[in-house]
């Protein structure tokens, strides 16, 4: 079992992960990039939120404008070492300009949280065992950054100059 | 040279207080070696044959006689009182315990220095030419871009988890020492026609299995745009690059599959999108700012002569003396390479015998090359006989920069995981054979690199004669590349025929040497000669003996 990290704190995840196959329930539903594609109309207007999980060779560029009318993308990692989703991330905030929910999900480390944070995620889906504190601790790691990036954090060279 | 702020010395506090939260995990079990491995190597960390391996950063090649002494320290403290200089501007230490490694860090850091991403698939420590500053023909010194660089690369979010590893060398002018186009990416410092200075990219080239020489990828970019740029390149590669093969997933593989021109479209697309945002554009009074740290010292106003000496004197200056920006001033080799040497091995003494001459002759400072070399950078000519007679003393006066026996080798066998056959008795080898001092002179500038592997840490595709260690049937065997270059001629080495057995290598060199000797015309290196007369008579020569 996993649990859901949003805002900070453990939430409710309200999205009910739905296969490719598998009748839609009521409420919000997260669905595969080739179901959205497919049942795309359907889907949007079900005025309920929609979430699309991309895999990690899929850009969020294939969500076209239709990225804006989501509330979640979740972002794979199917194996740790695979960062792609570190670029997809930062591309919701800055290029598509995306403000709804971005989720990591799959195999990802507590070293990796802080760097997820900064890029543009806003929510974890980790173990069940995994504690709040460590996800506090993950992120006060490290204090100052030398690189902007989605989060919008003061870099050092801003803080030198000080801005 | 730069010295950390307040933020820059906090930075590698907490990177250094953070990885021992790591080792603590992985020594209690709760990582797994599965796990604990990509953050390890993120901090220069190696698990190799014998025990971990620790891999230490020197930024751009530059080090004070104090950060010397450091590195002398650790040999002792923490090894069995030596390092290994690397053919990346790098040490490495060859026998740390897993459990000390973040006090050794913590060591490394009261003088500004750390292991961070020197391997693992980041960005890696950052390279440039070893001459940055000191040079008689650059246009800028590189190491501030340098320096700018390893700050933006430093645990960048988005790039510490890429495909592969990622190389990066910044080089001041266009003689290249920094091996430029053999990088991931490269950055030169040009003029254009308008008399502005600005930055040449390049990006793709590569060693190991498949070797790629580097592509342009924008002749000119604006001082205030090259993090915007490099980002761009970066950008994509994460984005685009296969993960499938660990043998394809360097941006060499990506650039060739998908062609220069569209890797350039895509980079470019990012690039407008980064600068339309503004936040990475580097403003005028930071690169000022960074680049007072590098201001040239002030040299005083001496007389240019070089002064007379005996034969051996007169043998270094002519190999391991080279032109300095300022009159009166010279650079100086120190080549880690005395026949029958490890190269690139330094032992504690040596390096703080060699921090004293730094103090004493060269403001402090000095050099480690890509050649597994150290160079300092400002010496009088007038003080030059009594830094030779010192490094005569230490057996570290070898005369032969750039000749011969100034061989680049990987640790091999003896050391590395990775290898397939040792490289270090090789270069010994040859070394020996060659160790006659007029021989080596009338040869004249000869790069020779040897590869353990296929990884081509040894650099032996781009080496005038490379050597490949290969394994057959657990008996090593030696393959002979003829015709690479590293610097501006950049070429990649043309592979000869059938390996060669471990008692055999030395031999065909000397035999493909003395056909360069026979067929050179007047003024020609041998990789000269090669170009002009082509692999047939060296390889009928290399295998005459062998196969008779």
């Amino acid at each position: 079992m996993s649990k859901l990290i949003k805002s900070g704190a453990f939430t409710t995840d309200t999205y009910v992960q739905v296969g490719d196959d598998a009748a839609l329930p009521e409420g919000p539903v997260l669905v595969s990039l080739a179901r959205f594609e497919k049942e795309r109309e359907a889907l949007l207007a079900r005025n309920t939120p929609v979430g699309v999980l991309l895999q990690s060779d899929q850009s969020p560029e294939k969500l076209g404008d239709d990225v804006m009318r989501l509330s979640l993308v979740a972002l794979d990692f199917p194996k740790f070492r695979d960062g792609r989703a570190f670029s997809w991330a930062r591309m919701l905030r800055t290029r598509l300009g995306f403000t709804g929910e971005i989720r990591a999900v799959g195999d990802f480390l507590y070293d990796q949280i802080s760097y997820q944070h900064r890029v543009g995620f806003d929510a974890w889906l980790v173990p069940d065992t995994f504690r709040l504190e460590e996800f506090t601790k993950a992120l006060g790691e490290m204090t100052n950054v030398y690189q902007p990036s989605a989060d919008g954090k003061k870099t050092i060279r801003e803080l030198r100059a000080g801005r | 040279m730069y010295r950390y702020d307040e933020f820059d010395a906090q930075f590698v506090a907490e990177r250094v207080k953070q990885f021992r939260g790591q080792v603590m995990r992985r020594l209690s079990g709760e990582l797994t070696e599965d796990q604990f491995k990509p953050l390890r190597l993120m901090n220069g960390l190696y698990l190799q044959l014998h025990a971990y391996m620790l891999r230490v950063a020197v930024p751009y090649g530059t080090l004070s006689g104090k950060q010397m002494r450091m590195l002398a320290h650790i040999a002792r403290k923490y090894d069995k009182g030596y390092g290994h200089f690397t053919t990346r501007q790098n040490i490495q230490y060859n026998w740390p315990k897993l459990v000390d490694v973040p006090d050794l860090l913590d060591d490394l850091a009261s003088v500004e220095m750390h292991a961070i991403q020197t391997s693992g698939n980041c960005v890696r420590n950052v390279t440039a030419d070893h001459f940055a500053g000191a040079a008689a023909d650059e246009i800028e010194d590189p190491r501030p871009l340098a320096e700018i660089i390893r700050q933006w690369s430093s645990l960048h979010p988005e790039f510490v988890f890429l495909a592969r590893k990622f190389k990066i060398a910044v080089g001041g002018d266009k003689t290249d020492r920094a091996a430029l186009q053999w990088h991931d990416m490269a950055v030169e410092i040009v003029r254009n026609a308008q008399g502005r200075t600005g930055y040449k990219v390049i990006a793709g080239g590569g060693m190991g299995r498949i070797p790629y020489i580097a592509h342009v990828m924008k002749e000119f970019v604006e001082r205030e745009d090259i993090l915007a740029y490099l980002e761009a390149v970066l950008r994509v590669y994460n984005q685009d690059s296969r993960r499938d093969n660990i043998h394809k997933q360097r941006i060499k593989i990506l650039i060739n599959a998908i062609g220069p021109e569209e890797f350039r479209r895509r980079a470019e697309r990012e690039f407008d999108e980064i600068k339309r945002t503004g936040s990475l554009q580097l403003p005028q009074e930071e690169l000022a700012r960074i680049t007072a740290y590098f201001a040239p010292p002030e040299f005083e106003t001496l007389p240019d002569e070089m002064p007379a000496g005996d034969k051996a004197f007169t043998n270094w200056v002519k190999t391991n003396v080279h032109p300095h920006r300022a009159p009166g001033y010279a650079i100086a080799t120190i080549t880690l390479k005395s026949i029958g040497a490890v190269p690139g091995d330094a032992s504690a003494d040596q390096m703080d015998a060699i921090a004293d001459l730094m103090d004493r002759y060269s403001l402090s400072e000095i050099r480690v090359s890509h050649e597994q070399n150290l160079m300092l950078p400002h010496v009088r000519k007038k003080d030059l006989p009594a830094i030779h007679a010192r490094l005569q003393a230490l057996e570290l006066a070898t005369p032969n920069a750039g000749l011969i026996t100034d061989i680049i080798a990987c640790p091999g066998l003896d050391y590395c995981d990775l290898a397939n056959a040792r490289s270090i008795p090789i270069a010994q080898d040859i070394a020996r054979k060659f160790a006659d001092l007029d021989r080596q002179h009338d040869i004249g500038e000869l790069k020779i690199k040897i590869s353990g592997c296929i990884n081509a840490c040894g650099h032996h595709h781009a080496g005038h004669i490379g050597i490949l260690g290969v394994d057959k049937k657990g008996v090593e065997f030696y393959q002979l590349q003829l015709g690479g270059s590293g610097a501006q001629d950049a070429s990649i080495g043309d592979i000869l025929g059938p390996a060669f057995g471990e008692h055999e290598i030395a031999d065909a060199v000397e035999r493909v040497v003395d056909v360069y000797l026979k067929e050179r015309a007047p003024g020609e290196r041998f990789l000269d000669t090669y170009r002009r007369i082509g692999m047939a008579q060296f390889k009928s020569a290399a295998y005459e003996k062998a196969l008779a």
